[in-house]
């Protein structure tokens, strides 16, 4: 860690959804009598993290680990139910919504689905000033007019095409949409949630080059949300392993790429196909991803882990610090085990 | 004819209310027994609609409007539907991609499994499920007897997928065309899936037909690769040439656009716009728009696929 304030840090930022319904939903049959049980899905767990300014830090895992779930509690789209989240230094998860607002502007999401994320029935023109006007309400027709033509060219849509509506994009053109409105506010911070998992492969190259270069040019620093790890590898500083909610692991992309340490950040790691490599040798995993409704006890990975012990399934580990700067939270690598 | 699956020059149009378009235009290729073919392309590249049109499967308003599809040297493309039902899901077997989608949600597994059996042969319920549960064994899917009375949603993603594959190998298909078998699962789980439909092609010889998106899947579990650009095969060859050496420029743009072939941080090669729709395909060459290497043939002359490189064939007029 280094002495200047993180953009972001979050502290044991807990998420859980109750999705047990109504009281007829709720009532159980157990041991002779009747009982109130809640179901809940413990979608984010006892997270902690931060993203330095200027540094793009990815979130990787499977689905329904809890990535997207841990970007809307930090945007303020779901209030955590416990723990912290600083902006900058700023304790702002437990703002109202007037206070949220000057935050807003300054923190800004990109959505996965490019035809789902913008409404058809407004004009790109119509869909960009909308924020700029809101968050600007002095800001006059021509000022409004200007800036999106400058963030329009900015994200390489021709802005002749402001009167046009998003049916007559393609989904390139689109996501670029997308990350112009996001760009309209000159945020300083942006989430991305799989941003380019719906476009095709050559196109993807084509947005991934633009968010890179945004980043150069607006000193941007990025959240990226991601199951594909090539992409990871290509374009963060540092990532973050998630599984089940949980954090495993947390290290710069070249130690996490070179030396994975947490036997999860291993399997999922041999699990990349990669271009021209002939005979995959991945790392198979016992059994099944549990549910999040009943999180395993210990260490929620010990069901699939072969290195697992009594420990793993009693006690759940802490993140620890490694020598290289780098977080994990695995029993066995605390103590020394091998695990080969 | 000594091809298990022989398809020439086929061409399947879709009549439309303007006119008629093509969405596949003079595809060839030949798979062999235990072979294992990737068919790669963006989207709309046509990859879809030859593997359907291989079984059949294209409904109105496509239909074949030229070449042919032989099947174990009979030509399966004339057969009528009632004839074609008996190497649909029997012979040829295909694995699409949602297998949230694919799966009916109101029958139990082994029911599913069991009709499909009995409606290809006769066999007594009993002993079509002697083979179901065979089948889930060979798929590896863990307590498969209790599997088989289970109801799909109490399955995961990559579990269903599973089944599915089971239940396209009950009636040992000498082919299987598997349409992005894995986008819809995680890394993980297509990684188990890839390892198995591999080794069900060494042990049963059976012939794969893989159609995907994604390169890097196919160069690890196919031979030989048809890549396709609206509705043409550009460049076909061995797998190991085709990803280290490829002749065809879009080739060369996908291969370079995927993150992980250039060091992080470097801007990835892009190839600038996008493919073009079905419906305006441009004269010449369709990659042409999109080519650096472009030249004024390209524009007036289609190139065809013809022999290159290192095995590799490939269509274009400047390689």
């Amino acid at each position: 860690m280094n002495s200047q304030t993180p953009l972001i840090s979050i502290n044991n930022v807990v998420k859980h959804f109750d999705i047990s319904g109504g009281f007829l939903d709720q009532l159980t049959f157990k041991g002779g009598s009747f009982k109130l049980e809640k179901t809940t899905v413990k979608a984010v767990n006892d997270v902690s993290l931060f993203v330095d300014k200027g540094e793009t830090l990815s979130v990787v895992g499977e689905s329904g680990c809890g990535k997207s779930t841990l970007a809307r509690v930090i945007l303020g789209l779901y209030p955590p139910n416990s723990g912290e989240i600083m902006y900058d230094g700023e304790r702002i998860d437990h703002l109202n919504h007037e206070q949220w607002l000057p935050y807003r502007r300054k923190m800004q999401m990109i959505f996965q689905d490019p035809y789902a994320s913008l409404n058809p029935r407004k004009t790109v023109r119509q869909t960009l000033e909308e924020p700029l006007l809101f968050h600007n309400p002095k800001m006059t027709g021509s000022q409004a007019r200007e800036k999106v033509a400058q963030v329009m060219e900015q994200v390489g849509v021709d802005p002749a095409w402001i009167s046009r509506y998003p049916h007559e994009f393609s989904g390139g053109q689109r996501q670029r949409i997308s990350i112009a409105r996001a760009l309209i506010l000159d945020p300083q911070f942006i989430v991305a949630d799989e941003p380019v998992s719906a476009l095709d492969v050559s196109i993807q190259a084509q947005i991934l080059n633009l968010l890179m270069e945004l980043r150069q040019k607006m000193d941007l620093t990025y959240l990226f949300i991601t199951h594909d790890l090539s992409v990871v590898q290509h374009i963060s500083n540092r990532v973050a392993v998630l599984y089940l909610g949980t954090l495993c692991e947390l290290a710069s992309a070249h130690d996490l790429f070179h030396s994975p340490k947490h036997p999860y950040t291993r399997a999922l790691l041999s699990a990349i196909p990669k271009v021209g490599e002939k005979k995959p040798k991945h790392i198979r995993l016992k059994g099944e991803v549990p549910t999040p409704v009943h999180l395993p006890t210990g260490c929620v990975f010990h069901g699939r882990c072969v290195y697992a012990d009594d420990r793993c399934i009693k006690e759940v580990p802490r993140l620890m610090k490694l020598d290289n700067g780098g977080f994990v939270a695995c029993h066995g690598i605390e103590e020394g085990r091998s695990m080969q | 004819m000594s091809h298990l699956l022989e398809v020439r020059d086929l061409e399947v149009k879709f009549a439309l209310r303007f006119g008629d378009i093509t969405a596949i235009d003079g595809v060839s290729f030949t798979l062999d027994k235990g072979e294992r073919l990737g068919l790669v392309g963006e989207s709309g590249a046509g990859k879809s609609v030859t593997g359907f049109s291989i079984i059949n499967l294209i409904s109105k308003p496509g239909f074949i409007s030229r070449g042919s599809i032989h099947f174990e040297g009979e030509k399966i493309s004339e057969y009528s539907d009632s004839k074609m039902r008996r190497i649909r899901g029997n012979r040829i077997s295909m694995i699409f991609q949602d297998p949230m989608m694919t799966l009916n949600p109101v029958f139990t597994i082994g029911f599913q499994m069991i009709e499909t059996l009995r409606a290809h042969r006769k066999i007594t319920k009993a002993d079509a499920r002697a083979i179901a549960l065979e089948k889930l064994k060979k798929v590896h899917i863990p307590s498969p007897e209790q599997r088989l009375d289970q109801y799909p949603h109490e399955m995961s993603g990559g579990m269903r997928q599973r089944i599915i594959i089971a239940i396209s190998l009950l009636a040992d298909p000498a082919i299987i065309i598997a349409d992005e078998p894995t986008t819809a699962l995680d890394v993980t789980i297509q990684a188990e899936i890839m390892d198995l439909l591999q080794e069900l092609c060494e042990t049963d010889q059976m012939g794969l037909i893989l159609i995907t998106h994604d390169l890097g899947v196919v160069s690890q579990v196919t031979e030989k690769i048809a890549v396709m650009y609206a509705g043409k095969i550009i460049e076909f060859g061995p797998t190991e040439q085709v990803v280290h050496s490829p002749v065809h420029p879009y080739t060369i743009g996908l291969i370079g656009s995927i993150p992980g072939s250039m060091a992080p941080g470097e801007d990835l090669k892009q190839i600038p716009g996008m493919m073009p729709t079905l419906t305006d395909i441009p004269p010449g060459c369709a990659f042409n728009p999109r080519c650096e290497l472009r030249e004024d043939i390209c524009t007036r002359e289609t190139p065809v696929l013809e022999e290159k490189q290192n095995g590799i064939k490939a269509a274009c007029h400047m390689r």
